[in-house]
């Protein structure tokens, strides 16, 4: 898609800049937007590396089960047709618990492998089961606690308070969750 | 607000604390583990960069062009009628595709008008509360090969909709 979009966009802009006689400033964005980037990078490295020492103390130790047991009933509801116990119930835990923490990295492989459990468990292979649905859409949710890539941004920026969105992230995570959850549970019916 | 800030506040360092003190249970060697974590992270830095700097060009020649400006003019005639900042459309737009195309513009949002503006808060909690919705459709459906995936991706969108008109009302309307 950005195959597309990016060329477009820039050529585009091209032909504007030159009829708008905006020209010059085009050129100096070229130079000032490499700058841009590099600067970012570098501000971001710290806090990066950070969170990514941090969860990787999560990884190894027993957090993960003990939070596992905390969203049992959430399961219940989210999947209805399974079983404590069911491979799939583990993996999509863990997963759910990598979200919540932030640890993209170990949840996205978790993720696929639910994936493949629900597959060979799914009587029609071509069309997905509906817990299959409710575990994608999740996935297409943030469900994560601490947003941590925004906070490295925003101490990049030099904000004077660079945590102060995390509650209203997690209300407006909250109710766009609960959307999609409802979406899902009312549409899975009729599709 | 007082209390907003401080529960925000403290959210961070709790969490860390409580990793640790997670890690120190299961008499782990935390130090260790905390060096080889973040020399991970230094990967992806390194591999976002590119992704970076081409959206970075991109949006760069948007705005210096004049083009972005019309574009965000032409939406904000109608996100005005919703409380929607129109200088949030762009990300808005770009949020559900692409993780870095979305970084790169929000970076460039909370640059032009400040990062702690409304427009700069909104631009924040957007990116927090919401996720790459097509890739993440896209590899969760293709890793095992399914054709129908029935009403995933309108559920999601519902979802990744829903959750941006939250943040702006939030800071527009509550905050």
């Amino acid at each position: 898609m950005l195959n597309k979009i990016w060329p477009f966009f820039i050529i585009i802009s091209f032909i504007f800049a030159i009829i708008t006689g905006n020209i010059e400033r085009f050129n100096n964005s070229i130079f000032s937007s490499c700058a841009q980037a590099v600067d970012l990078s570098i501000k971001l490295f710290g806090t990066m590396c950070l969170w990514n020492g941090i969860m990787k103390i999560v990884q190894e130790s027993s957090l993960i089960k003990k939070l596992s047991n905390i969203i049992s009933p959430l399961m219940k509801f989210l999947f209805p047709n399974m079983k404590k116990g069911d491979k799939e119930y583990e993996e999509i835990t863990i997963n759910i618990i990598a979200n919540l923490l932030g640890i993209g990295n170990a949840a996205t492989p978790l993720g696929l492998k639910a994936m493949k459990t629900m597959q060979e468990k799914n009587p029609n292979k071509e069309r997905i089961t509906d817990s299959m649905a409710m575990f994608i859409v999740l996935n297409t949710a943030s469900l994560q606690l601490i947003p941590t890539t925004v906070i490295a941004l925003r101490a990049s920026l030099g904000s004077a308070n660079v945590a102060q969105i995390i509650l209203p992230v997690w209300i407006s995570t909250i109710i766009a969750d609960i959307a999609g959850i409802t979406a899902s549970k009312v549409l899975m019916k009729k599709f | 607000m007082k209390i907003i800030n401080y529960i925000s506040t403290l959210a961070i360092p709790i969490v860390i604390i409580v990793i640790i003190f997670y890690g120190i249970l299961d008499k782990k060697k935390i130090y260790d583990i905390f060096i080889d974590g973040a020399k991970e992270g230094m990967g992806i830095v390194i591999n976002i960069f590119p992704t970076l700097l081409g959206i970075f060009l991109a949006v760069g020649v948007l705005r210096s062009s004049g083009l972005l400006e019309i574009i965000t003019n032409i939406f904000s005639f109608f996100t005005n009628k919703i409380g929607f900042p129109s200088e949030v459309v762009p990300l808005a737009l770009l949020r559900p595709i692409s993780g870095s195309a979305s970084l790169a513009v929000a970076t460039d949002i909370m640059t032009t008008y400040g990062v702690d503006s409304k427009i700069g808060l909104i631009a924040s909690t957007i990116m927090g509360s919401t996720e790459t919705t097509f890739y993440t459709i896209a590899v969760y459906t293709s890793s095992i090969g399914v054709k129908k995936i029935r009403f995933v991706l309108i559920a999601a969108l519902i979802a990744d909709i829903v959750g941006m008109l939250a943040s702006a009302i939030m800071w527009n309307y509550i905050l």
